[in-house]
């Protein structure tokens, strides 16, 4: 029964889903509903490296930034295709993690943190300063034949908005793996003691550096499509703390260490600081980051858990009820 | 050739000493209830600021604004020590980690509101000019904020280690629930470093004052290098802190020499990505 009520909600919801761009009034609804998936989907990265393996990354960006960079200069300098730009870019960041990681493999909790913002500082004063890749200045992609094969459309954001929905849902079922994988159950085995998952015979730097590198992966195929969807991009605007922090703040909202905890908390948070930029920040008063600031605060201080492991857990609590019931009936 | 390697070793020394002074604040914030500061640099860029109006307004020099600074800073860490901090020391770590994070935003934009994002820069502090020792010059204004920057540093040991609150600190420090034991409000103890760690930055945020620009993002270098440090010394080690802040002030400056200035905080951010992959404790740590 529970099962069935669940999959009629999903259907429901993917319906909505797929038919949404055509009830949307305008391209801001449908801009805000692209940014939250790719937010989401770099939620989903970090969760699988924060949320479950209980690495605090606060140097996602840097992925992203990677991501975005190997595609958009792959095209621009030898017109390479950005869906094979995407892999390229894909590879190249989980490379980079594994590279990073496999040092940082002994840092913890705050050293880990720090370390991280350490690292995404790096690569950002180095694209800033990179001639290749065009320093301060950045990449404009050149304006191609729209279409599915170019990743470039002009007239509407709606096909955007499908492959950002598609891309989530490719993070959604890696995510879906690793949360049932015997992998998974090592990084939570890690996350939760250290010492106790070596005792158990668990190899914590090569399954720190497998979550690492899926991050890394899913977090630079958003920077692509980032790029694809922008058309232009420097380091001021894909490399920067803030959009590290925005990604751990999507999980953590929605609850690290769940599924669809980074979904949840991209979809609340994102429409909120998009809405407010818009109505707010117009003159540039700092007012709208201000209110992004004070909401940061508000939730670590009052909905630490998250809101999906809220409800789950208002779920969990109503559940025994119907179960307990039949027991008495089973037993003459 | 060899007098310019002198004023860059000089140069970094002086930094050195302020951005011991910057991390010392941290450190002690996280050695007593772990929990990394993130707005650290903000509260340096408010200071700055009180400084920057002091002079402004009233015309009291940086020098003389100093233990306003300090005070108001001190008065600042236990308002968000009371309303941010206390309330997620209890939470997962997650909350702890990005409590701070919020309350750094929100200050670094209420200053753009208020403030605008203007560089500003106190043009005729009481303290200006250079010695020069044959072709190597040495900022008075740089010299006596390092100076002031070790004796606020020594002062801070005095008080840990020869007055009874000091000595709760520490304790504290060592092992929360054996102070509390021994009959140590360590609510109070936490309250009292997060002010101390606030007004230290303060005394700091002065200092710079004399000689640096002031504008609304100021304090996000100076507060990411601030991490480094104290996690280079060790966290919640003052003298790893000391250490750390002088060797990343002679980092920075001799590193900007012989390489590219452009990279002289990449150059930093990655040595101490090395050191901590070979001490992951942190060099004085443990």
């Amino acid at each position: 029964m529970a099962k069935r009520a669940r999959f009629v909600v999903a259907a429901a919801v993917v319906t909505l889903l797929l038919v949404l761009p055509l009830l949307l009034p305008g391209p801001v609804p449908l801009h805000i509903m692209i940014m939250t998936f790719n937010f989401a989907l770099l939620g989903v990265g970090w969760n699988i490296m924060g949320g479950y393996a209980g690495m605090f990354s606060f140097g996602q960006a840097a992925f992203f930034g990677i991501g975005a960079y190997a595609s958009s200069w792959l095209l621009t300098a030898h017109g390479v295709n950005p869906w094979l730009g995407l892999l390229v870019g894909g590879v190249l960041a989980a490379v980079t993690a594994a590279a990073i990681g496999w040092p940082c493999s002994k840092l913890r909790g705050h050293y880990f943190a720090i370390a991280s913002i350490a690292f995404a500082e790096i690569v950002r004063i180095h694209f800033n300063n990179w001639k290749l890749v065009g320093a301060a200045e950045g990449l404009t992609i050149p304006m191609a034949e729209p279409g599915l094969l170019n990743f470039q459309f002009h007239g509407s954001k709606a096909p955007y908005y499908y492959i950002a929905l598609a891309f989530l849902a490719v993070g959604l079922m890696v995510s879906r793996w690793v949360a049932t994988s015997r992998a998974g159950f090592y990084f939570r085995a890690i996350k939760e003691s250290h010492e106790l998952a070596m005792v158990l015979g668990i190899s914590f730097v090569r399954y720190r550096m497998l979550a690492t590198m899926l991050a890394a992966f899913l977090s630079a195929a958003a920077g692509t499509f980032y790029a694809q969807y922008i058309l232009y991009l420097d380091p001021e605007s894909v490399i920067i703390l803030p959009i590290s922090v925005q990604v751990v703040l999507v999980s953590m909202l929605g609850g690290a260490g769940t599924i669809f905890g980074p979904v949840v908390g991209a979809a609340i948070l994102v429409p909120i600081s998009e809405i407010t930029r818009v109505e707010l920040g117009h003159r540039g008063t700092g007012v709208d980051m201000m209110v992004y600031g004070a909401l940061i605060w508000l939730i670590s201080v009052y909905q630490p858990r998250g809101v999906w492991g809220f409800l789950s857990s208002l779920g969990r609590r109503k559940a025994p009820a119907p179960t307990a019931a039949p027991a008495p009936e089973a037993r003459p | 050739m060899s007098e310019q390697l002198i004023q860059q070793f000089i140069n970094g020394l002086l930094i050195g000493c302020v951005y011991a002074l910057i991390a010392i604040g941290l450190t002690l914030i996280w050695g007593v209830m772990n929990i990394v500061n993130f707005a650290h640099g903000d509260f340096l860029m408010l200071s700055m600021y009180i400084s920057f109006w002091s002079y402004t307004l009233w015309g009291i020099d940086p020098v003389l604004a100093i233990p306003i600074c300090a005070v108001l800073l001190f008065a600042l860490g236990l308002l968000v020590y009371k309303f941010a901090v206390s309330k997620v020391m209890n939470g997962p770590m997650l909350a702890q980690v990005v409590v701070t994070f919020g309350v750094s935003i929100f200050i670094a934009n209420a200053a753009v509101l208020v403030w605008t994002p203007d560089f500003r820069l106190i043009d005729k502090p009481l303290l200006a000019g250079t010695w020069n020792f044959g072709s190597v010059q040495v900022s008075i204004p740089k010299l006596v904020a390092s100076a002031g920057s070790v004796l606020v540093t020594g002062a801070l040991l005095l008080f840990l280690n020869r007055t009874r609150t000091g000595k709760a600190i520490l304790a504290t420090e060592m092992n929360r629930d054996s102070a509390l034991l021994m009959g140590v409000n360590t609510d109070r103890v936490n309250a009292l470093s997060f002010g101390i760690g606030a007004g230290l930055v303060g005394v700091a945020g002065a200092f710079l004052s004399m000689y640096y620009y002031i504008y609304p993002q100021v304090g996000g270098m100076f507060g990411t290098i601030s991490f480094c440090i104290v996690a280079l010394g060790g966290f919640g080690s003052i003298s790893g802190a000391f250490i750390a802040g002088l060797l990343v002030g002679l980092v920075q400056t001799l590193g900007g020499y012989f390489f590219d200035p452009a990279y002289k905080y990449a150059i930093v951010f990655g040595l101490y990505l090395v050191i901590v992959w070979i001490r992951p404790q942190g060099l004085r740590g443990w």
